[in-house]
């Protein structure tokens, strides 16, 4: 072997490792979002744990509806996560909304909500949300759980962010100067969020008797709102397991084949 | 050239319209190196990815609405109301990623085989079209779900136009349709990502009449010398290929189904507001390399022409290359200025996604932000720091220098690499045909000792 032959090998052995390096390296500069919590929804066999996502839904009823709007969600949707056509109707008639068209009239009315309806935003609009809000505006909810995780394949998820957003709440540090009106939160980009601590013990009374603690709270309404984001989770999820089947059966199928063709070829 | 068929149906049409002998020609008759390995299934795994995006497409466009206010929620109507919607959106979304996965290793195996060498330029060049016609439906279908990066990446792309001397104000205008992107933009997008992929389709179908004409290339880069050096397509190369797309499926739906969203952005979930710009407006995966490229040269045309040059460069190849050898297999120095490509291009990747000023600090494993490294070494900003820095205790590159590095090797791979290697490399002894080494039984390509060089002309 050449010395030029060598120096070319050792440069690109060189640059694949270097490769390789810039790949795994740590990017800095963001918040550190832990994943502690083990998910139900998570893994390929993941289901929303029923009792968190009921948690989560009084939850958002009692505490993040206030000032959250959640406008792609029906109430008909309840029903997945097991709530019984009639409650879904006592949940959605709680509101009233108005008709989207008048009446004979010509007059536009209200009407109690039905479960085909949308979640009725808190808000009629931005301004007012503002308005109420001290300017911030409360993000629509629909999305959160999707729109907050991490980047790429094995970030944090969307739950992760909601959890740990309802834990980091903190007294600023000291040199930190804050804006009037905001709070300080560890897990926030810029750590000064226009929200105000949300859930803490006993925010709620669980209907089901479960001693509400921050802990179970947060689990709740970060599962709940997974579950919001993503209707289709568990669906995907199952429908996920027989494609795999399937595909596994296929192709093992399709080896055999291609080795009975090609026995001869050689 | 008509074939006699059995069944009298058949025959009839065939009679009338050729088509069962077109056929039986183009897969039955059709001779193939009986040589290919796995990496010659990538071609029919673009095809299949090429119709599976159409067929999803389609129905996703029956319920889409390409408007400005009603974009966004028509998608989340589709992911939460249309039944199996959230399968034919997810299966769309990432059968982008999937398409581009395939097509750029069927373009590196290209490369390496030396595919694009007489007498297949054109059909290379066919391919090259293919990818820069990819690159522009992929875009224009990002912008439809009308989400944050949807909305900010149009902005960014769009206007790098507007660098072009003279007209590029007007065919910004133009892309557009107005002085923002905004609703008329979004129309044009819909109604060209819905034509761009039956363009692609016409031009597939060139790219396999070229393909036929010559015969696929094989590991070995040797012409087929008759019968015993080739096998019919079909059943042997179907069956292999049906084999190959059962893995390739199990890798997409392994995506589709645990992580649909791992490829995108989170970002996109957000609806696009005109008013506020994302923190990092970063392109898909499948865009960065190219992304990178256009960021690491500071004069915004100069930047545009390099990214355009990126691919123009892919057109020229046949004649950059001119060592007589195709095979990287029997070019012992241009197989190793190979593989520091394929780092080179991924090193661009990741270049692309982080921001230019940080720095890499390769011995901490550590990608720092500019502000970091500003505080630890306590100079004013970040351009004090120089492109190389030795802040924060240990040795860090600016990732737009590291960028820079990297594109001047892609460009000089092609245009100073390999004309020099076609001058100064000695190739390895080519066996006499495709079935000498296979005959011989080790599958690995040795020249027989008293067999003559064998150089492609």
């Amino acid at each position: 072997m050449s010395l030029g032959s060598t120096i070319l090998k050792v440069v690109t052995v060189v640059f694949g490792v270097a490769t390789v390096g810039f790949i795994m390296a740590e990017p800095g500069g963001h918040i550190e979002i832990p994943q502690t919590v083990k998910w139900s929804f998570d893994g390929f066999f993941g289901s929303f744990d029923r009792k968190d996502l009921r948690h989560g839904f009084q939850v958002y009823s009692e505490v993040c509806s206030g000032c959250h709007s959640m406008n792609l969600e029906s109430y008909r949707n309840l029903e997945d996560i097991g709530f019984t056509p009639d409650e879904v109707a006592a949940i959605a008639a709680k509101v009233q909304v108005q008709n989207e068209d008048p009446n004979d009239q010509g007059e536009m009315f209200e009407r109690p909500g039905k479960p085909s309806d949308h979640f009725k935003a808190p808000f009629p609009n931005e301004q007012a949300a503002r308005a109420a809000n001290n300017g911030a505006l409360p993000p629509d909810m629909s999305l959160l759980a999707k729109s907050r995780a991490g980047k790429g394949f094995g970030a944090y998820n969307g739950a992760d962010y909601i959890y740990a957003l309802m834990h980091g709440y903190k007294d600023a540090p000291a040199d930190l100067k804050m804006n009037p009106g905001m709070n300080y939160n560890e897990y926030f980009k810029g750590h000064q969020i226009g929200m105000p601590q949300p859930l803490s013990d006993n925010a709620v009374t669980f209907a089901d008797g479960t001693p509400a603690t921050l802990d179970e709270e947060a689990k709740g309404i970060a599962t709940f709102l997974t579950w919001v984001a993503e209707n289709n989770l568990e669906q995907r999820k199952h429908t996920g397991l027989k494609a795999m089947l399937f595909l596994v059966a296929f192709t093992l199928l399709a080896y055999a084949a291609k080795r009975k063709v090609w026995k001869h070829i050689h | 050239m008509s074939k006699h068929f059995n069944n009298p149906v058949i025959r009839w049409i065939d009679h009338r319209l050729p088509i069962f002998s077109y056929l039986d020609h183009e897969a039955n008759e059709y001779p193939t190196p009986k040589n290919l390995n796995y990496w010659w299934n990538f071609g029919s795994l673009a095809g299949f990815m090429l119709i599976t995006m159409i067929a999803t497409g389609l129905f996703l466009a029956m319920q889409y609405t390409p408007h400005v206010s009603l974009a966004f929620n028509s998608v989340e109507r589709i992911m939460r109301d249309v039944n199996y919607g959230w399968l034919l959106r997810y299966l769309h979304m990432n059968g982008a990623s999937m398409f581009f996965i395939v097509v750029y290793i069927h373009i590196f195996r290209g490369l390496y085989f030396g595919s694009y060498k007489a007498p297949r330029e054109l059909l290379w060049q066919i391919g090259v079209l293919i990818l820069l016609l990819m690159m522009a439906t992929a875009f224009m279908g990002y912008v439809l779900p009308w989400g944050q990066m949807s909305f900010w990446g149009a902005t960014v792309i769009t206007n790098l136009f507007s660098a072009i001397p003279v007209f590029g104000g007007k065919i910004v205008t133009l892309l557009w349709g107005g002085f923002s992107v905004d609703n008329p933009t979004l129309n044009r997008f819909f109604a060209l990502h819905f034509l761009l992929p039956f363009v692609i389709l016409g031009v597939v179908i060139l790219h396999i009449i070229a393909l036929h004409r010559f015969g696929s290339n094989n590991p070995i880069g040797i012409d087929t010398k008759g019968k015993q050096d080739t096998i019919p397509f079909h059943p042997y190369y179907t069956t292999k290929d049906v084999f190959g797309l059962g893995v390739f499926l199990l890798f997409y739906a392994f995506w589709v189904f645990y992580f649909p969203n791992a490829l995108g952005d989170p970002d996109n979930y957000i609806p696009a507001n005109p008013l506020s710009t994302p923190e990092h407006i970063v392109p898909e995966w499948y865009f960065l390399p190219f992304y990178a490229i256009l960021r690491s040269i500071p004069n915004k045309l100069a930047g545009v022409l390099a990214m355009g040059a990126a691919i123009v460069v892919l057109f020229f190849l046949p004649w950059l290359d001119r060592s007589p050898v195709r095979s990287g297999t029997f070019r012992p120095v241009f197989k190793w200025f190979f593989w520091m490509l394929v780092f080179d291009c991924a090193m661009l990747m990741f270049i692309g996604k982080n921001p230019p000023d940080w720095f890499w600090q390769p011995f901490a494993l550590h990608v720092a932000p500019s502000e970091d490294l500003v505080k630890a070494a306590g100079v004013a900003d970040a351009d004090s720091l120089g492109s190389f820095t030795f802040a924060g205790g240990t040795f860090g590159i600016q990732i737009l220098k590291l960028g820079q590095i990297c594109t001047l090797f892609y460009f000089a791979y092609f245009l100073v690499i390999l004309p020099l290697l076609s001058i100064f490399e000695t190739p390895k002894r080519l066996p006499l045909s495709i079935s000498e080494p296979v005959l011989k039984g080790g599958g690995h390509a040795v020249a027989h000792a008293n067999s003559k060089p064998m150089e492609k002309a």
